[in-house]
């Protein structure tokens, strides 16, 4: 009896509380920028592909939904992914992929409306995953730290990097 | 052996191994980098330390390095101890402040032995904050990458490249921290045996350059054990393939034979699998020319009509052996036709002969590296079987090993062994028309005619009856050398066509043996299967055939490109389109000529037997499913035996493979595990690595639901990721190599009984031929009349590691490494014709010019034809007659087009 009236008190006290429910979708909730939804590909600061293809997110993955393949474009001796796919029928948003990526390449977003009809629409090809901005890390560029040399970046101009060596140097 | 205490427990090792080999023959995991089990010791890495204790008192124990350490009976030691772990974790520490952080860029990320080490010694926060040293990389050729910043100074590359391989052109240059290994300026790598630093490098600063276009981490690819189809020697390798194409091949471990180490041919050769002239479909040929696809029931049917009764089959060294069986079921023996030409069949038959004698061993190439003398009679074997010219680099040194041990220095102390022997050699004598890559370590070498080959074989022989000791010819001293020599070799082969070179080679084994010696016999045959088809009965020889094709009889062409066996006349009058029905793999020549193609598969795309040049058969396993309407030559072969009625019909390899143990050699059942064989009776062996990605993705575009993995019946692999690999399993059955904590090709010691020794499970393959034969006899050679000297020259056929196969010719990355078609001349000729190496000369029965090459040790009256090329027609010719081209252009040496990007 005193059980249902306490249900009843905290009923009618409620009537003079804020509204918790969103107009969804008419009105959008607050996601936080570390959400896990649906996976992008960001590009470094200097506008070029992030992706390196290392595969590290691919091996990352615990449903293996994402596949792809290296390729290199002989002018500038950068990696790329040749194509790059993620079937998000399969995907499970744990953010592995993202963990395991040494670029930040790969990101997941906020954007948790990963709704179709038909599931063949669940598959995002590289065109479909690649944005235009640097994601959640605006500084980072992975080339500049790493010792390969690409265009406009030779031996020696990375960070924290000496000017080669001078093999012929007899110098003690 | 001795008793050694690792960490309290006993063990069981061998006196005077080091202990580094000791512990890992244990299956233990131990550090190191420098140390290599095939090159022995030096100690420079200092990764591999170890407390020694005095006695069972002592607890405090001194440091050490286990691969300097020799093992003796009653030692104490600790791999664990703190001390000795903060000390390893220390080095790789060192090793790592100035190693850039590339590996998720990096070909060897994901089996890099450095990467391994430092997950192991339990490094993982880097506390200096310096800057890092780094140096401008080299262009080192079509095949190997470089990136130098990655390395670590383990001196290995260049102890295999310069000690081991015998190459000249890599170095260690500069001082202090300026170490730098590469070439003294850019250029290809010469030595056939460079694809190697990409395994024995233990990080990445030697790649695999063709692998890395089209990059797949290890753990992606999908492998299964597999037989090296470039030549004779039958390496295992291990192919293997993403996304549907043949990505790259690595070495696969097999005690007796390839080691730890390929040629070139076989690393960067077999990407014509992903060819883009591949068959991929059944076509029939219309009244225009061109090829009709997409009936294949049809194509059968037309190809049954084009066949008819009494069809000839021409089979093929480069087919397995139950294709070619499969073939001689479909056509009969009497109509069955080895493929080869007239000479080499011949001469394989004659090896054959000899090989079957009582008491003539035919050794591995683990043997051939134990031989105390040896005599290399006509054959460049640098050239035809690459991997055999390695072992005999490693044969010489058995002197070296002898002093050594005299001098009480361990075998395995690498420095001291070598810097002990100095120069010293144990004898190697060769004799070849022209100069060969082994001279370097030749302790004599003389050159002729075919026919002056066959007489000096003949003088050795004699001189080895009569035992006449200390004579001052050539002759004589290989004479000398052989009677006194521990286990004396003969190798000789069949890129000279000479049966009686073969037969003199026999006779001088007859001839030791009459000494008492116990020397062996090494032929080199000319294919991977060429021994296994000569090994089938009946078989007549390709001019036979041809002849009978000519007279109007229908033949079914097994993977065999005739063009590239006889010369074009003589094909193009037997082949006509209506008289015959190609499988193949890869358009070419003759696959424009015929009624009906059926795509077959490759190597890589079937199961099958391949029986090298000691009559090893070997299984080779389906890498992967192959594309379209390709299928195994069996499964066509059954399809044409129904149309026609004769022969029988498979539906599996299982079936082909039981008929062919059968009708052959019952033996073939046994060489490999059979589809039911399984690890712990449940599990089949994984295909693909446990780490397998993108499973649910890799077809998504084509496809949203995963289609069920292939289930296997051939074989006892698995299409997926499902199964085990534990190591210890039958040694054909060994897909891939991996071990916990060891992603690296490292990893091969947990699959070994002990380091460098026997695979666990046994070294793959079976000896058809052992011994079986009845008795010692000499063959009367008749000694040809010595070459005319009538103004023209006698040709030579020279065989190329780059350029006289024939499929791996059609590998990209070889194709880079072929020559432009060159006549080779003497030093004499040359002068008498005027000529300089780079310019022309025209050779009646070759319509383009050849770029001339002066070789020092030709004989003046013959000149080298390279065999393979494009451009030079098949053994047209005996005889040729040279004359100058004024106008002629050398084809520029092709420069690398894009130099090598950091």
């Amino acid at each position: 009896m005193l059980s249902q009236i306490k249900t009843l008190w905290t009923v009618f006290v409620h009537l003079f509380k804020r509204n918790e429910t969103v107009q969804y979708p008419e009105e959008m909730p607050y996601q936080a920028p570390r959400y896990r939804g649906r996976i992008i590909l960001t590009r470094d600061p200097d506008g070029e592909e992030r992706c390196v293809a290392c595969n590290l997110c691919a091996v990352a993955c615990p449903v293996d939904c994402i596949a792809l393949q290296k390729t290199e474009k002989e002018e500038d001796g950068r990696w790329y992914p040749e194509f790059f796919r993620i079937n998000f029928s399969r995907c499970i948003m744990c953010g592995m992929c993202e963990e395991a990526c040494p670029t930040y390449a790969i990101q997941l977003t906020p954007d948790f409306e990963l709704c179709e009809f038909n599931r063949n629409n669940m598959v995002y090809e590289k065109e479909h995953l690649l944005i235009d901005g640097t994601g959640k890390y605006p500084d980072y560029s992975f080339w500049h730290v790493a010792g390969k040399t690409i265009d406009g970046k030779d031996k020696g101009e990375a960070q924290n990097e000496n000017k080669p060596e001078d093999v012929r140097s007899l110098l003690p | 052996m001795a008793t050694i205490h690792i960490d309290g427990r006993a063990y069981e090792a061998k006196a005077g191994e080091n202990l580094l080999e000791a512990i890992l023959s244990q299956h233990l995991d131990l550090p190191y980098f420098c140390w290599h089990p095939s090159m022995g010791s030096i100690g420079a890495c200092r990764q591999c330390a170890i407390i020694t204790y005095a006695d069972e008192e002592d607890t405090r124990g001194r440091i050490g390095m286990a691969c300097m350490t020799s093992v003796s009976d009653g030692m104490r030691i600790s791999v664990e101890a703190p001390l000795a772990k903060d000390f390893r974790s220390s080095v790789i520490e060192w090793l790592m402040e100035n190693h850039p952080h590339d590996c998720p860029v990096c070909e060897e990320g994901g089996e890099c032995h450095l990467q391994d080490m430092t997950v192991m010694t339990g490094h993982s926060m880097r506390r200096y904050t310096g800057t890092k040293r780094t140096w401008e990389n080299q262009y080192l050729g079509p095949f190997i990458g470089h990136e130098m910043n990655r390395c670590i100074t383990c001196y290995r590359c260049v102890r295999f490249y310069d000690e081991y391989a015998g190459g000249t052109d890599l170095a260690a240059f500069g001082s202090r921290g300026r170490m730098y290994f590469g070439r003294f300026e850019d250029g290809t790598l010469e030595s056939e045996f460079a694809g190697n630093l990409v395994e024995v490098c233990p990080t990445g600063v030697f790649t695999d350059k063709p692998f890395a276009q089209s990059y797949t981490r290890k753990w992606d690819l999908q492998s299964a054990p597999s037989i090296c189809v470039g030549c004779a020697v039958g390496c295992n390798v291990f192919p293997a393939e993403r996304y549907g194409d043949l990505k790259r091949i690595t070495n696969r471990y097999h005690g007796e034979l390839n080691g730890y180490f390929l040629c070139d041919r076989g690393r960067f050769g077999s990407h014509f699998v992903n060819h883009e002239k591949r068959i991929k479909h059944a076509g029939v040929r219309t009244q225009r020319g061109d090829y009709e696809f997409g009936d294949v029931s049809n194509a059968i049917k037309v190809a049954g009509a084009t066949l008819g009764d009494g069809a000839i089959g021409i089979g093929s060294p480069r087919a397995s052996f139950e294709n070619n069986f499969a073939l001689r079921e479909l056509v009969g023996a009497e109509n069955f036709c080895t493929g080869m030409n007239d000479n080499e069949l011949e001469v394989i038959k004659v090896a054959l002969e000899v090989i079957n004698q009582q008491g003539i061993v035919v050794p591995s190439l683990k043997q051939v590296e134990e031989a105390g003398a040896i005599l290399i009679l006509g054959e460049d074997v640098a050239n035809t079987a690459a991997r055999t010219a390695l072992s005999v680099r490693q044969a010489v040194r058995t002197k070296s090993f002898e002093m050594a041990t005299d001098a009480h220095i361990p075998t395995w102390q690498d420095a001291g062994v070598r810097g002990h022997a100095q120069s010293e050699k144990s004898e190697l004598f060769i004799a070849t028309p022209a100069a060969t890559r082994l001279d370097d370590i030749a302790t004599e070498v003389a050159s002729g005619s075919v026919s002056e080959l066959i007489a000096l074989g003949c003088s050795v022989c004699t001189k080895l009856r009569s035992s006449t000791v200390g004579s001052d010819d050539f002759a004589g001293r290989v004479a000398d050398a052989l009677r006194t020599a521990k286990a004396p070799l003969i190798i000789t082969g069949s890129s000279l066509q000479s049966i009686q070179l073969v037969q003199v080679a026999a006779n001088i084994c007859c001839a030791l043996h009459e000494h008492d010696q116990t020397s062996s016999f090494l032929f080199v045959p000319p294919e991977v299967n060429s021994v296994g088809v000569a090994l089938l009965e009946g078989g007549m020889s390709l001019s036979t055939a041809m002849q009978r094709l000519a007279e109007g009889q229908a033949a079914v062409v097994l993977e065999n490109d005739l063009y590239f066996r006889a010369s074009a006349d003589s094909v193009d009058r037997a082949l006509s389109p209506e008289n015959f029905v190609l499988l193949d793999t890869l358009e070419n020549r003759t696959a424009e000529r015929a009624s009906v193609v059926f795509p077959a598969a490759t190597y890589a795309e079937q199961t099958g037997t391949f029986v090298n040049y000691e009559t090893r058969a070997q299984r080779f396993y389906q890498v992967f499913e192959p594309q379209d309407e390709i299928a195994p030559a069996w499964s066509w072969l059954s399809h044409l035996a129904k149309t026609l009625g004769t022969g029988s019909t498979w539906n599996s390899y299982a079936s082909v493979l039981e008929q062919c143990a059968e009708h052959t050699y019952s033996l073939l059942r046994d060489i490999a595990p059979s589809s039911d064989y399984r690890i712990d009776t449940t599990s089949r062996i994984p295909r693909q690595s446990h780490r397998y990605s993108g499973r649910t993705a890799m077809n998504a575009q084509v496809n949203i639901h995963e289609p069920k993995a292939k289930v296997d019946t051939d074989t006892p692999f698995s299409y997926s990721m499902e199964g085990q690999n534990p190591g210890d399993q039958n040694g054909a059955a060994i897909p891939y190599v991996w071990s916990p904590g060891w992603n690296s090709n490292q990893s091969v010691f947990k699959f070994q009984q002990e380091v460098a020794g026997k695979l666990a499970g046994g070294d793959p393959g079976l000896r058809l031929i052992e011994n079986i034969g009845a008795h010692l006899q000499y063959f009367d050679v008749d000694t040809p009349e010595l070459s005319r000297r009538d103004g023209s020259f006698e040709v030579i056929p020279l065989h190329l590691v780059f350029g006289s196969d024939e499929m791996s010719n059609q590998s990209w990355p070889i194709r880079a490494r072929i020559p432009a078609p060159f006549v080779l001349l003497s030093q004499q000729d040359a002068t008498i014709l005027e000529v300089k190496p780079g310019m022309g000369l025209r050779v009646d029965g070759i319509t383009e010019s050849l770029e001339v090459q002066v070789d020092s040790r030709l004989p003046s009256g013959v000149i080298g034809l390279p065999q393979g090329l494009v451009e030079i027609p098949q053994r047209a010719i005996d005889r040729a007659h040279l004359s100058v081209d004024p106008e002629f252009v050398a084809r520029s040496n092709a420069s690398p087009e894009v130099i090598a990007k950091g």
